[in-house]
């Protein structure tokens, strides 16, 4: 009960205000070179770059607080309970993209060509639509990419299902490690668990390659491009950052930085990376495979 | 590089210089920075109120200028076409820059004074919280200033009014929203971190004033519901911009689809800006009726059971796009089971006030207007949850009428009285009693005079977002109007009874402002501290001060 008064309340800080005028420029850049803006580009640019200071500054605080011993173990829990309510906030924001993939192949495309009582939606609108899917043959062509085929689940999708399944076992093995104080194995699992994301990465980026040229499967591909990327892509950005921040934390591991009793740096960044795992699971079914 | 090296060096230099404990017996730093680089919780609520009383005026002008459009039938003063944009920005303005964030910054000055928390639970974080706001907002206000002007297409932002014919400023719209939606989580996710995790040590959650209780269930909401937002809005920069058809039909898209994910954060909304009214109130009853709260813990499972009815109830936002009969039904009958748990909140605050020993200082006199008032919006929400009435009133001044009850002599209510309720003990000083009932009354008659004849200009017909409408609607608009430039004047007043206090109130003596008001948040003496509970309150202590547990017999 009485730790309660050790609670570390940091004196003011400039990252915050930083990181406010970095999104302010980025969005705002990004928003105004989208209509041709030479500021704007410029912005968005500048801004990214007060972002990725922002971050790692920020951070490096934080972990330079954590190694001189400025935090307890009530830190740790608001840490813990921040990152876990930041995880939930992000499986809320995939739950957007798979209810408009929902939405579109269970109810809306199959209503488009007349289903149930819509007849007359189908005949007056695009008499000559049907309800497929995949959804190659949109009701109306004229302004989207016609795909040739699309990317089948049993190619890369399910090589990379095994990746990402394996480096979330490594991951694992790298914690085990932690927790014996077994410092060759942790420094190795990490390691292997970065090669698995980034050939994941290389992969998908491969994926996206024959989608483009040789199927000219596009994200203006009607909605199941629009669906199929924005989903595909929101993970892969994902599965960005999350190798992003493991570098970070093999970086820690090798300057010593963790011990048995306090490495909540090294368990966020995991249980992001299993977060990371599940929504694949939930791609591989939903878009590559059903 | 080399300048990321030094400032990063000064930054960690800073830290090394000063140790936690030293800094808590200083006050605040001297010098306008201290505002950019606070940590403070309630340097923080400050700053939230004073930027939602500022939106709150912007917003409020903008309204100004609707209802003077809408003064007479025909074009008066402005275009049609900025007359919507008025209308949108004056809903984003409100919801997003005026309600939302003056709860937060009340939360941020009050949720670890009444659970004895020495600050957030993440206080860095909390300043980003508030610092993307003024941002956010400019980046919302400067779309007004754009070639082709700014959102026309009303603050729901249907597609494809809002996709493929709206104006290239939407996309500085959609960005502004990415932001504050960005505030707004990590507001929340600090909220629950400070509820469950700073809570002083002897004080378990059923001890938990109802403000807070409130507070931690809308927090849970905004987890939920602003992503869903993000990602709306994420849908339409990628068909505006990237060739995407998630609202289109020709690509085998719905614009439809975007009523869906829009209500499905939408709806919650409404209830992340009513909850923490119901908490304010039940924290005011009490004190003025001299009892404590009638049925705290249904109080807590009412607030749970209507944050989880908001998730299934989106389609009554939409009975008219043409949903199959047995979604109608669905969306009626959960709509209505709403009405349950918000009449056991209602009947709680009277039955707090039966036999009570009433007094009606200004923040009682603002909580009992609530109580009537959120409850006349209530009954016009349960009309319009009726699927087959709502064809009649769906998208009329009705419409209208029934939110701003819910939403200005609702929520915006239960914030001046929270301001009033707890400027004493922000300050240590007291507004004019006189003038402040003297403002009570002008905004109360004149709120209605705005509000109530738009029910019966929803009932007759007569459509919302128009500026100009038939002959037969003109008397009631104007008195409307009338009733509107009187309640917009009444905050002239209202921000002169604020600043007069802060800089000429006379001290609160004892510090308790309020001779039966509990609460920990009273128990700072004179004034609330820059730094408040260094030592966490006692069981004794949090009993005591507890609002909703008898203290008959003590004293």
């Amino acid at each position: 009960m009485q730790s309660r008064p050790d609670y570390y309340i940091p004196s003011g800080s400039y990252w915050p205000i930083l990181g406010s005028v970095g999104l302010f420029a980025m969005l705002g850049g990004f928003a105004g070179s989208l209509h041709g803006s030479i500021v704007g580009t410029i912005g968005l640019v500048l801004g990214l770059g007060m972002i990725i200071f922002m971050v790692f500054g920020w951070i490096g605080q934080v972990v330079h607080e954590s190694e001189n011993g400025y935090y307890n173990k009530e830190v740790d829990m608001s840490f813990r309970m921040g990152m876990g309510w930041f995880i939930f906030s992000e499986v809320m924001f995939f739950a957007a993209f798979f209810g408009a993939l929902f939405y579109a192949r269970q109810l809306s495309v199959p209503w488009l060509a007349g289903e149930g009582n819509n007849f007359w939606t189908g005949e007056l609108l695009w008499p000559e639509f049907k309800s497929i899917w995949p959804l190659v043959a949109m009701p109306d062509p004229t302004n989207f990419s016609i795909p040739k085929g699309i990317i089948g689940a049993w190619e890369l999708p399910a090589i990379n299902t095994l990746l990402l399944l394996t480096s979330g076992a490594t991951l694992t093995w790298a914690h085990w490690a932690l927790m014996n104080k077994n410092r060759n194995q942790l420094i190795a699992g990490l390691m292997i668990t970065i090669v698995l994301g980034i050939t994941f990465l290389g992969l998908q980026i491969e994926e996206y390659y024959l989608a483009y040229t040789t199927l000219d499967l596009k994200l203006s591909s009607g909605i199941y491009g629009s669906t199929f990327f924005m989903l595909t892509g929101f993970h892969g950005f994902h599965v960005t950052l999350g190798v992003i921040m493991l570098i970070v934390i093999l970086m820690r591991c090798i300057r010593g930085h963790f011990n048995m009793d306090r490495h909540f740096g090294f368990e966020a960044v995991a249980w992001y990376w299993h977060f990371v795992d599940v929504v694949w699971l939930g791609l591989f079914v939903v878009v590559y495979w059903l | 590089m080399s300048t990321t090296t030094t400032d990063l060096q000064d930054e960690i230099e800073k830290i090394d210089g000063h140790d936690s404990h030293d800094d808590h017996h200083h006050g605040p730093e001297p010098g306008l920075l201290r505002w950019v680089k606070t940590t403070n919780h309630k340097d923080i609520g400050t700053l939230y109120i004073w930027f939602a009383f500022s939106m709150l005026l912007i917003g409020g002008a903008f309204a100004m200028v609707i209802r003077a459009e809408l003064f007479q039938p025909g074009l008066q003063l402005v275009e049609p076409q900025f007359f919507n944009q008025m209308t949108t920005l004056h809903g984003l303005i409100m919801v997003f820059g005026a309600i939302m964030p003056a709860f937060v910054g009340l939360a941020n000055w009050q949720i670890p004074l009444m659970i004895g928390a020495k600050d957030m639970a993440l206080p860095r974080m909390n300043n980003w919280s508030f610092w993307i706001l003024p941002f956010a907002g400019t980046m919302l206000l400067s779309t007004l200033f754009m070639q082709g002007g700014g959102p026309a297409f009303g603050w729901t932002f249907y597609a494809p009014l809002s996709t493929t014919f709206a104006p290239e400023s939407t996309d500085f719209f959609i960005f502004a929203v990415h932001m504050l939606g960005f505030s707004s989580i990590m507001g929340a996710i600090n909220v629950i971190a400070t509820i469950l995790n700073m809570r002083a040590p002897d004080m378990k959650l059923m001890d938990m004033p109802l403000f807070v209780w409130t507070w931690l269930i809308t927090a849970f909401l905004l987890i939920a519901a602003m992503p869903v937002l993000a990602g709306a809005v994420t849908m339409m920069l990628t068909d505006r911009n990237f060739g995407t058809s998630f609202f289109d039909a020709s690509g085998g898209g719905d614009p439809v689809m975007f009523q869906h994910i829009f209500w499905f954060f939408g709806h919650p909304e409404v209830y992340i800006m009513i909850l923490p009214a119901f908490g304010i109130v039940s924290q005011i009853i009490p004190t003025f009726a001299r009892k404590p709260l009638f049925g705290y813990s249904s109080m807590v499972y009412a607030t749970a059971a209507i944050a989880l009815l908001s998730f299934v109830v989106w389609g009554h936002h939409m009975f008219l796009v043409g949903m199959p009969i047995a979604g109608q039904l669905y969306f009626m009958y959960a709509t209505i089971l709403i009405s349950v748990p918000t009449g056991v909140k209602v009947f709680n605050w009277v039955t707090t006030m039966w036999r009570g020993s009433l007094s009606f200082e200004t923040p009682m006199l603002w909580a009992v207007a609530f109580v009537i008032l959120f409850t006349i919006g209530g009954l016009s929400g349960l009309m319009l949850g009726i699927a087959p009435a709502d064809i009649q009133y769906h998208d009329t001044y009705f419409v209208v009428a029934h939110f701003h009850y819910v939403l200005v002599t609702g929520a915006l209510f239960s914030i001046i009285a929270a301001v009033f309720y707890w400027l004493p003990m922000w300050c240590g000083r007291m507004y004019n009693e006189k003038l402040a009932v003297i403002h009570f009354w002008w905004a109360i008659i004149s709120v209605n005079v705005l509000f109530f004849p738009q029910h019966f200009l929803g009932l007759a017909g007569m459509p919302r977002r128009i500026p100009d409408y038939s002959l037969q609607f003109a008397d009631f608009n104007m008195i409307s109007s009338i009733g509107g430039f009187a309640f917009g004047l009444s905050f002239i007043m209202l921000t002169y009874i604020i600043v007069d206090c802060i800089r000429n109130g006379k001290p609160v003596e004892g510090g308790r402002a309020w001779e039966s008001a509990r609460g920990l948040e009273w128990t700072q003496g004179e004034k609330a501290q820059y730094h408040s509970f260094d030592t966490p309150p006692s069981r004794a202590t949090i009993l005591a001060e507890s609002s909703h547990i008898s203290h008959e017999g003590q004293h």
